[in-house]
């Protein structure tokens, strides 16, 4: 909804003061929210490094006719976009990798490419779709490294939808509970995490 | 860091090497009437191929119209030569013809660019089937472009087909700049996850407009040359069966890969050409069976997992005869090895003077394409 995807029955979103709500997903993108998915979407007939690179094609400007005639600035977009693509992987540990194919890496590593590419877009709000999904609690610790990471090293704002708790404590400033759409609780992490009323939707009564 | 990386040029050489051969046979005299007019063919069948790869294989959406588009441009060149050779003469007509012809076809290219915005896969793989079956229906039925009987067109010289090799370059020329390029995977990224490529910011509108844009300008620019190779332009030429073979080349030759969709044009233009002038009359039926049989085995050759062994024998065999051919740095072991060796050739290599405008860029950048994967 946040990304335009699907369009909300009521209430409305804003970004820095900018109403978003009903925005085409491009439009949003554009705006500075950038998201990754729930079940991976990369790119997956691209390379590593391609993917980011699709993910920075807003960046610089570059017709297409300019790319086709091999003028001066084609080179320069290029070259630039490759070298900002390269430091980005270089932080989550996949420029060794950039010429793999997106689809032969590992999973825990798709999630991580996949949190890079959205970083590309120089998000202001960076969103992640329950990216502990499928992940043993092994690869949740390296994840929950990487987003700490990210939450250290970017300027934006992150926001993580998950249901994994550790990840949820280890990480947020606040937090807010959702039970069957409605807001179930709302404050600082720990605040929340003991919430009685919290605790009964997950664990049930008694 | 000047690197020439010979997969960037290969498709140059092989239509700049196969174009140079067949000129020096011409000037020898060794080429006859119809070897020159089987040549042209393979010209614009080599154009329609890779321009509709440009639309399965990096936008990934089936099109079965391409014909169509091709039609149009046939058409548009028909018509302009019967206006204005009488004025300004054989030369200028063509040189009109051509880049009109294609743009009108673009606009078509356009217009059926606007139904893939919403629909996908076999649905848009109807609508462009039966643009292409209209378009040919429509001009059949007016008067204007010679209804059954034709429309009457300027049949140029023998020489037709170096054009429509220099025209084949310049589509290659495109096709390939546009891949390698921020707008080449923005565009191939919309066939991998079209919704990511959304979330990315990419602008999926704009690109599925101008590629089918692109291609159609391509079999447009295809149709004025077959405008220039016939006497009489005939709307049956397009029918839905030439879609199928023009994409029947795209997927023999491989998806995606602008150097076998080449190939594969060629290779399946000279045997269709063959089959159909080379038998005689009562085995003329045996055309589309052999047609059949020819890619029944290619498909086989490819996926078959009893002809694996062979497969990989033969990919060694030629991985060997490269590695004597070219000489290559010395890289460790592994099996990327090989593909290095490809990919970094050290010294320069003799080209063309046509194929040598862009030999002094600096490709340094290029170096994260995607390795090849090992089968």
């Amino acid at each position: 909804m946040l990304t335009g995807v699907y369009l909300p029955t009521t209430g409305r979103f804003f970004l820095d003061g900018e109403d978003l709500t009903g925005k085409s997903t491009v439009e949003i993108s554009h705006r500075g929210i950038s998201r990754t998915f729930q079940n991976i979407r990369l790119f997956s007939n691209l390379s590593v490094i391609d993917n980011v690179l699709v993910g920075m094609t807003n960046r610089k400007p570059c017709t297409m006719l300019e790319s086709i005639l091999r003028l001066p600035r084609h080179y320069r977009t290029e070259k630039e976009l490759r070298t900002a693509a390269r430091e980005l992987l270089d932080v989550f540990g996949l420029d060794g990798e950039r010429r793999t194919l997106a689809s032969n890496l590992p999973y825990g590593k798709q999630r991580k490419l996949e949190i890079a590419r959205a970083l590309a877009t120089n998000p202001k709000m960076l969103l992640l779709d329950e990216p502990a999904a499928g992940m043993n609690p092994h690869e949740t610790a390296e994840l929950t490294e990487t987003i700490r990471f990210v939450r250290d090293h970017f300027d934006m704002t992150i926001l993580l939808i998950e249901h994994d708790m550790s990840l949820v404590s280890g990480l947020c400033d606040s937090a807010t509970v959702l039970n069957f759409g409605t807001t179930l609780a709302q404050g600082k992490t720990a605040d929340v995490l003991h919430d009685p009323a919290v605790i009964r939707a997950y664990l049930g009564d008694d | 860091m000047k690197k020439i990386r010979l997969k960037h040029y290969i498709n140059y050489l092989i239509l700049g090497g196969a174009l140079a051969l067949f000129v020096a046979l011409d000037l020898l005299g060794a080429l006859k009437r119809s070897d020159a007019s089987l040549l042209t063919q393979i010209g614009y069948s080599i154009i329609l191929a890779v321009s509709l790869n440009l639309v399965v294989g990096f936008l990934g959406e089936l099109s079965l119209g391409h014909a169509g588009f091709m039609c149009v441009g046939a058409y548009v060149g028909g018509v302009l030569y019967n206006m204005l050779i009488p004025a300004c003469g054989t030369v200028a007509a063509l040189l009109i013809a051509l880049p009109v012809g294609g743009v009108v076809a673009a606009f078509f290219g356009f217009l059926i660019g606007l139904p893939a915005l919403r629909l996908k896969g076999d649905y848009l793989a109807i609508v462009t089937l039966a643009f292409g079956e209209i378009i040919r229906t429509v001009i059949l039925n007016q008067d204007f472009f010679g209804g059954p009987m034709g429309l009457p067109s300027q049949r140029f010289g023998d020489r037709l087909y170096i054009l429509a090799f220099a025209l084949a370059i310049v589509t290659v020329f495109v096709s390939q700049n546009l891949r390698r390029s921020k707008h080449g995977r923005a565009i191939q990224a919309i066939r991998d996850n079209e919704i990511a490529a959304r979330a990315m910011g990419v602008n999926v509108t704009y690109y599925k407009l101008v590629v089918f844009a692109i291609a159609a300008f391509f079999a447009g620019v295809a149709g004025v040359l077959y405008a220039s190779s016939t006497s009489l332009v005939q709307s049956t030429n397009f029918s839905f069966n030439y879609s199928i073979e023009i994409l029947v080349m795209v997927v023999l030759g491989g998806m995606g890969s602008i150097t076998g969709s080449m190939i594969s044009a060629a290779l399946l233009t000279f045997i269709t050409v063959k089959l159909t002038v080379g038998l005689p009359s009562e085995l003329a039926a045996i055309e589309p069976l052999v047609y059949a049989l020819i890619l029944i085995l290619a498909v086989m050759w490819n996926n078959a997992p009893f002809l694996r062994p062979l497969r990989v024998k033969l990919h060694d065999k030629i991985a060997a005869l490269r590695d004597r051919i070219l000489p290559h740095k010395e890289v460790d072991g592994s099996d990327a090895a090989a593909t290095a060796a490809w990919d970094t050739i050290p010294t320069k290599i003799p080209m063309d003077a046509l194929l040598s405008t862009d030999f002094t860029v600096d490709h340094s950048f290029d170096a994260d394409r995607p390795e090849k994967e090992e089968k």
